[in-house]
């Protein structure tokens, strides 16, 4: 765990509506290493979520400072934001957010054609054991297969850092292990810095640190000092 | 108020800006049907007043010279109600500082009492008075041209004697409402007027005392006017009767028709185009709104709704909208057609203004638009009535795209994946796409419709004034001249040359199909009055036979080679029967044949192009053997030196044996600058109307296309595509919406051009179907600009997408 590639100082987050002023994250200090994989716990409301919008410059804090790298992404605007996502980062949802209207190669290749150093989709889709499917539109594939097809796309750009909210949330325990294979294994071949967001306990496993949120504050990391594969992993 | 209401209430708050601009699409159906219905109506029913408060006749007819005492023989034909006998002699006018002559009609007006038939309507001053012979009550539009008011004087040369007349009052006539002078293609208030003298006066100065050679009749109620011409015709014939006609030929009335032909054409026209638009629109937003609430539809059918409740919850949104869109238009309809009755009303002088306004039409207006909504709305409604609460309350099966071509051109790079998308989508939705394209190419067509009257005025134009009549100026002569007058006319200051014609009075007859017009004789080479071929190249007048214009032609139903029966009626009880060849050889006239009036066969041996009027042309050998009465002129047209042209018209102010001059010069500016004033005010609300139909459709297709990709868009966001990139999924289709409409448009508004030179043709004017390449192009351009600006506005909201709140809920 050598080079800092997020530092998070007094990262705080508040949404007002109304009358009501929610404090979704409140002085968050955190630092996310090179290589790193992380999987954030947390009870749902409890500022994980908000978090991984920050870092990944989907969302900018109230107040306190997001590092990456060198970069202050705090003091981004909104263009550089944008240049910062299509560059840094790749993004897995849990609801795949595929374009229906494009094949799966063709998903891919709408982030490949814009990166600076992209691998070929046919390679990313490889890693993710799709290599059969990529004439497939969404509509004709899996749960599975789709966020796999997500995953394949977030990466291929060969991004630092691979931010995954609840990858596996709407799919059963068969498919999510698959999903979390190719996460795994991205994480292990490509060396990205990934985070998971999960609900599910029991993936906690198979990450390097596991940093548990309660109430927008950090309230646990844990260092595992033994991985388990995502294959022994029991749901 | 209901949960279902209050639901509608605030799905308004949300949609407003879509249903607005649906329901200004239908605000602009509304608005063109009750404008034009409307001031259809007006017109129709402040001339019917206006005829009816001042008796206008019904049968007219003319005379050289009859005595008095036929009038109570024609005032007993059965069905005359009352008859007027008067003088009408045509005149010139001097007027101070007006350096052409101008010309006019005297008409007698009876002393002692009002007109029985065709009263005047004194607008200012008085009638003239018995026994003052230089008091003359003149038309209110020639007394406006020249700032005359009572008082005033001008001369007039009458029967070749130069008067001083003074004004005592100004009219107007159900006769006169549109005063046109002959060989004038549109009225000209300047040069041409109508005076209104004692009869004791006009008697004396035409030598007509104890005669008259003007007739009007006022008919009973369902009088049988055919019989009472006859019988009319019959009485004046020995007195050099022209011909009686009824109302449907009387010129000024003739023109009023076509202006309400035009009207009614216009209503039966544009609104359609308008809730067609309207409907799509309405089928295009509820058909999303409804594929939105799928999961709300199936939860109020799960709570009990009844498929009545949740249906008539959709269509109460739609009938909002439509009476929004009503209630716009009705205003707007009502202010823009009170404007338009108003322009008419000034141009053709009524007295007075009825301006209708009955319930029935807003009622009709009201009852098609809520229709054409409903009808738009009846698909989309109906699925939320045929869908079973379970399966709306599960989400819509994802959407399934094909791979067509575009797959195979993925690998070698041809579109971009961005592009890719934007097509898929398209394809994907052909109906849709289709429709959406057909809507803004209704913009399109709309606006060549209005724009293409340009091109078809500027060809008539170059066409009339200089393919045709090339002269600079028609004389007419007081009555047929012997050609020696030719010479005379040559002699005139300024004049470099002169081409004589010969006209007369004819009716045409194909069997019961009759039509009264001229025949205008030419010499055989023309070169400055020349006859164009349906194809406006110049054509030689043949040596026998008649060139008919097309318009003749079809109303007769003549083809070349056919024979039709000419009736001359300047030719008083000698007798010819003729048969005339088809297009070759002289006429073979057996001369001893009997008939009571000059009738004769001949053969049409060609088509015209004649925009204005109803033409036949003979060659003028032809036309004098067939009138018999040796080789006559009835006036000249003549190219002048411009430098000599006061010199001219001085001449011509005191030449009694000229009737009048038409200027071509003058006729042609007026004619463009009339036509062109109508055509500019109702092109700015045609490009108005058109902006907005484009805005509707393109504004509506692209706040759909948001709503259902913003997902897919989110995520291109998050994927770190720009604004301008994201955008750009969105402005490809609608790029391709939008080019795909503009073939569509011109095809469109080259039929709809079509249909409008039908419907506004008539036997006084009709358009040439011109569409020019610049009214395509300005068209297209004008929809462009619009698609534009509407696509901007929705490009607004993508660029304000919540990325994070759309990507975290399910689809």
């Amino acid at each position: 765990m050598e080079r800092a590639i997020f530092r998070t100082r007094e990262l705080t987050k508040i949404y007002r509506s109304g009358e009501v002023e929610v404090r979704a994250l409140n002085g968050v200090d955190i630092t996310l290493y090179e290589g790193e994989m992380t999987v954030l716990l947390g009870p749902s409301g409890s500022g994980k979520s908000t978090f991984l919008n920050i870092v990944g410059g989907l969302d900018t804090p109230t107040s306190g400072s997001v590092h990456f790298g060198d970069e202050e992404l705090t003091a981004y605007s909104e263009r550089q934001l944008t240049r910062y996502r299509r560059d840094h980062v790749g993004f897995v949802f849990q609801f795949y957010n595929l374009i229906p209207s494009l094949t799966a190669w063709e998903n891919v290749a709408l982030v490949t054609e814009v990166a600076r150093d992209p691998m070929s989709p046919d390679e990313a889709l490889g890693m993710v054991d799709l290599g059969n499917r990529m004439t497939h539109f969404p509509a004709q594939m899996s749960g599975g297969e789709q966020q796999r097809v997500a995953i394949a796309r977030a990466i291929a750009k060969r991004p630092e850092v691979l931010l995954c909210d609840e990858p596996t949330g709407a799919l059963d325990s068969k498919t999510g292990i698959l999903v979390l294979e190719a996460l795994a294994r991205i994480n292990d071949e490509l060396g990205t810095t990934t985070a998971v967001i999960t609900h599910n306990a029991a993936i906690q496993a198979i990450a390097h640190r596991v940093i548990s949120f309660i109430d927008g504050r950090i309230s646990q990391i844990k260092t595992n000092e033994t991985r388990i594969r995502p294959s022994e992993v029991v749901w | 108020m209901s949960m279902l209401d209050r639901k509608l209430y605030r799905d308004f708050g949300r949609l407003w800006a879509q249903a607005l601009a649906i329901a200004l699409v239908m605000a602009c159906g509304v608005a063109t049907l009750i404008l034009s219905v409307g001031a259809y109506r007006s017109l129709e029913e402040t001339r019917a007043a206006f005829y009816d408060r001042y008796r206008f006749g019904t049968v007219f007819a003319t005379a050289v010279r009859a005595p008095r005492h036929l009038q109570s023989r024609i005032e007993n034909i059965s069905g005359v109600a009352s008859a007027e006998f008067r003088i009408a002699k045509p005149v010139l006018i001097d007027v101070v500082g007006m350096e052409e002559p101008a010309s006019g009609k005297v008409v007698s007006i009876p002393e002692f009492r009002d007109p029985s038939v065709n009263r005047l309507y004194l607008r200012h001053g008085r009638m003239p008075e018995a026994g003052r012979d230089n008091e003359v009550a003149v038309l209110e539009t020639f007394a406006d041209a020249h700032g005359f008011r009572p008082g005033d004087t001008f001369e007039a040369i009458m029967n070749g004697r130069k008067r001083a007349l003074t004004i005592v009052g100004t009219v107007l006539s159900p006769e006169y409402i549109y005063a046109i002078g002959p060989g004038d293609i549109i009225p000209d208030a300047r040069r041409y007027g109508v005076f209104f003298m004692s009869e004791k006066t006009l008697g004396g100065l035409f030598d007509m005392d104890g005669a008259f050679n003007d007739v009007s009749l006022a008919t009973v109620r369902n009088a049988e006017t055919r019989a009472i011409i006859d019988a009319l015709d019959d009485m004046l014939e020995p007195y050099g009767g022209t011909g009686a006609y009824d109302r449907e030929d009387q010129l000024s009335h003739a023109f009023l028709d076509s202006e309400l032909d035009q009207l009614q054409a216009m209503s039966s026209i544009i609104p359609p185009i308008f809730l067609a638009v309207a409907a799509f629109l309405v089928n295009m937003i509820l058909s999303r709104l409804i594929a939105l609430e799928r999961e709300q539809v199936g939860l109020l059918k799960a709570l009990g709704y009844g498929n009545l409740a949740v249906g008539s919850h959709y269509a109460k949104l739609v009938i909002v909208i439509a009476l929004v869109g009503f209630a716009i238009g009705s205003v707007a309809g009502w202010w823009l057609g009170r404007g338009l009755t108003r322009l008419y009303a000034d141009f053709f002088t009524f007295p007075f203004l009825i301006f209708r306004q009955s319930i029935d039409l807003y009622v009709l207006a009201g009852a098609v638009t809520i229709a054409a909504a409903l009808a738009g709305a009846a698909k989309a409604i109906w699925s939320t009535v045929s869908l079973p609460p379970a399966v709306a309350m599960s989400p819509p099966a994802p959407t399934n795209y094909r791979n067509l071509f575009f797959g195979q051109m993925q690998r070698i790079r041809v579109f971009s994946q961005l592009t890719v998308m934007a097509l898929r989508h398209l394809v994907r939705w052909p109906v849709r796409t289709m429709l959406t394209a057909l809507g803004t190419s209704m913009s399109v067509a709309l606006l060549i419709t209005s724009l293409f009257a340009f091109d078809s005025i500027d060809f008539m134009i170059d066409a009339i004034f200089f393919q045709a009549d090339r002269q600079d100026a028609t004389l007419t002569f007081s009555e047929d001249l012997s050609p020696d007058a030719l010479f005379a006319v040559t002699a005139l200051p300024g004049v470099l040359r002169a081409e004589p014609f010969r006209q007369t009075a004819v009716k045409l007859r194909n069997g019961h199909r009759e039509l009264r017009m001229s025949i205008v004789g030419v010499p055989e080479e023309a070169d400055l009055s020349r006859i164009l071929d349906l194809d406006l190249k110049p054509m030689p007048a043949p040596p026998a036979g008649l060139i008919l214009s097309e318009r003749v032609a079809d109303r007769l139903h003549l083809r070349p080679g056919n024979f039709v029966e000419v009736e001359l009626l300047e030719r008083d009880g000698r007798i010819v029967d003729l048969e005339v060849g088809a297009l070759a050889g002289g006429p073979a006239t057996s001369p001893d044949a009997a008939g009571p009036t000059v009738t004769g066969a001949i053969a049409v041996s060609g088509l015209a192009q004649g925009y204005v009027g109803l033409t036949a042309y003979m060659r003028g050998e032809a036309l004098d053997r067939l009138l018999r009465d040796g080789r006559r002129v009835s006036g000249a047209r003549i190219l002048v030196d411009s430098d000599a042209l006061p010199e001219l018209y001085a001449k011509i102010k005191e030449t009694p044996a000229i009737a009048g001059i038409a200027l071509q010069g003058v006729s042609r500016e007026r004619f463009r600058e009339t036509i062109e004033q109508n055509i500019t005010t109702s092109t700015t609300v045609y490009i108005a109307l058109a902006v907005i139909i484009t805005f509707g459709v393109i504004y509506n297709s692209a706040r759909i296309q948001l709503s259902e990709r913003a997902r897919e868009l989110a995520s291109l966001r998050v994927f770190g595509f720009t604004r301008a990139e994201v955008s750009s999924v969105l402005m490809i289709e609608l790029t391709v919406i939008v080019f795909m409409a503009q073939p569509l448009g011109w095809l469109l508004g080259y039929g709809l051009s079509w249909s409008v030179v039908q419907g506004f043709a008539n036997d006084l004017f009709r358009f040439p179907l011109v569409v020019s390449a610049q009214t395509f192009a300005v068209s297209s351009l004008v929809v462009v600009a619009a698609a534009l600006v509407s696509a901007l506005i929705v490009r607004r909201r993508v660029d304000r997408l919540d990325l994070i709140r759309v990507l975290k809920t399910r689809e």
